[in-house]
């Protein structure tokens, strides 16, 4: 497990030199954008819809038991946006994109494209590595923001079923209150998340061997690991920001 | 037959000489864990040459061409290429050897998700940045047609053959106008038809651009064909380097079980 950790350190500074040192591969860290960005997007969004609506329907029943049902849509938005958006969002995207990257990457590997793409004199963490990291870190954040404004929307329509509320009475009495370090810190918390699932499916797809089975490990051992890291991550910087922003 | 050299240069970049040869390789070991694979094999190629290293599988020929490519460093000796010693060179020198070399894998290692114009684009984008788009086009399709697959740039890698993959995979290798040009098993996997139209297409390749060639292959009948001159390999060492005609004469046990068992 160390020497796990001490390649995946040498990794990280590899491509981290190559990240910040020209040419800069802008064509294919677009291309990427738009693959783990856009392309994630109707799926981030139905799950902040889902959890907007489980959140409104469970928190609604504990509320009415205590007498605070005026209270749901703050519950509501402060849940989805400082905590079950980002986390959601997270594992919602180290699933898709974390098995997507490390399987076409390993799938490069074990096929000769990765070394093809070094023998071209082409620095292959330049070209891979680095652009879906740098996507995935900028992506996060964006794909939180639709999860956090779905779950928003759809935690209302599920209150309106509960206790008719209009929907711009229902963000004003959520956002009341509100101040920066409520939503900010924890939207760009998911650049950590984000930073975390382009490294670890990166490293984990172009270190692959083994033919097909080197690809189902690789795409595997990319989820699993990443939604494990952003789950750590979470409790880490739940307490960080926390500490910064009492 | 071929003298080996018993130059010992471990320097760096040196420059090229008029007459010196573009791969020298002196005194190349390697090993992977207790399995030696390749013990102090050397051998030098000029431009116009093309040597054809034949031997059993697990001789460590695929690795010779990697260590000549930069992809794996001996654990001594030294692959002394353009000049360079690849196994000590920076980063930025091996890079620069690169450019001038063309490398066809075995398995033609295209790029999956670029169709075959991408794919023999790829080395022109990153390398002739100041090439315009039409002149790229113009010299994708020039090298499409020289592998005879003219009119064929639309189409994924994975809707063609293994023969078609293998001219796409030789199209890229000769993007940048390489000095060098290194073939591992060529023919590995084709029918004899496609696997003698590969070697023709290597000959006329060779003979119009002048490369120093090395090329890793089972197959005698495309050593014959092609090669200047062939160095038959057995646990890690040349065992014999010189023309077919050398090989044949030869006492040697192995060789003469190499060539009749291919016959």
């Amino acid at each position: 497990m160390l020497e796990w950790f001490g390649d995946l350190g040498s990794f990280v500074w590899s491509v981290l030199c190559a990240a910040v040192t020209p040419p800069f591969q802008i064509a294919e860290f677009v291309k990427q954008l738009d693959e783990i960005g856009a392309k994630s997007f109707p799926l981030v969004a139905l799950a902040g819809s889902a959890i907007g609506v489980v959140l409104a329907l469970e928190a609604y029943s504990s509320l009415v038991r205590f007498g605070a049902k005026s209270l749901l849509p703050a519950t509501v938005i402060f849940s989805v946006v400082t905590e079950m958006g980002p986390i959601i969002t997270g594992l919602i995207v180290s699933g898709r994109v974390g098995a997507g990257i490390g399987a076409e990457l390993a799938a490069m590997k074990v096929t000769e494209q990765i070394d093809a793409i070094e023998a071209s004199a082409v620095d292959p963490e330049k070209l891979l590595a680095a652009t879906r990291i740098c996507a995935c870190i900028i992506a996060l954040p964006l794909l939180t923001l639709v999860a956090s404004f779905f779950g928003v929307l759809m935690g209302w329509v599920a209150t309106s079923f509960l206790e008719p509320i209009s929907l711009v009475r229902f963000v004003n009495d959520g956002f009341k209150g509100a101040s920066f370090k409520d939503f900010l810190p924890p939207t760009f918390k998911t650049c950590v998340y984000g930073m975390i699932i382009g490294t670890v499916s990166s490293y984990q797809g172009m270190r692959a061997k083994g033919g097909a089975i080197g690809v189902g490990n690789a795409a595997t051992t990319s989820v699993v690991l990443s939604s494990l890291f952003v789950i750590l991550a979470d409790v880490i910087l739940v307490k960080v920001i926390l500490l910064i922003f009492p | 037959m071929m003298q080996v050299s018993d130059d010992q240069k471990t320097a760096g970049s040196e420059p090229i000489e008029s007459g010196a040869p573009a791969i020298d390789i002196q005194r190349v070991t390697k090993s992977f864990g207790t399995q030696r694979v390749l013990d102090g094999v050397s051998f030098q190629v000029r431009r116009g040459e093309t040597l054809a290293v034949l031997g059993r599988s697990g001789t460590g020929k695929s690795v010779l061409l990697r260590i000549i490519i930069g992809l794996q460093t001996p654990d001594s000796g030294a692959a002394m290429i353009l000049g360079t010693n690849m196994a000590e060179a920076s980063d930025a020198a091996i890079s620069e050897v690169r450019t001038q070399m063309g490398f066809l894998f075995q398995h033609a290692a295209l790029y999956d998700s670029l169709t075959v114009e991408e794919n023999v684009a790829f080395p022109l984008i990153h390398h002739r940045k100041e090439m315009s788009e039409s002149d790229r086009r113009d010299r994708v399709s020039d090298l499409l047609k020289e592998v005879g697959l003219e009119g064929q740039g639309n189409k994924m890698p994975a809707d063609i053959s293994g023969g078609m993959q293998k001219r796409v995979g030789l199209a890229r290798a000769l993007a940048l106008s390489p000095v060098i040009l290194l073939l591992d098993e060529p023919t590995a996997g084709l029918d004899p038809i496609s696997s003698g139209e590969i070697d023709e297409l290597v000959l006329k390749l060779q003979q119009e651009h002048q490369l120093a060639s090395i090329v890793v292959t089972h197959d005698m009948i495309s050593a014959k064909t092609i090669a200047t001159r062939i160095a038959l390999m057995d646990k890690g060492r040349v065992v014999i380097e010189g023309s077919f005609d050398d090989l044949q004469k030869s006492d040697e046990p192995f060789v003469s079980q190499f060539l009749h068992r291919e016959f």
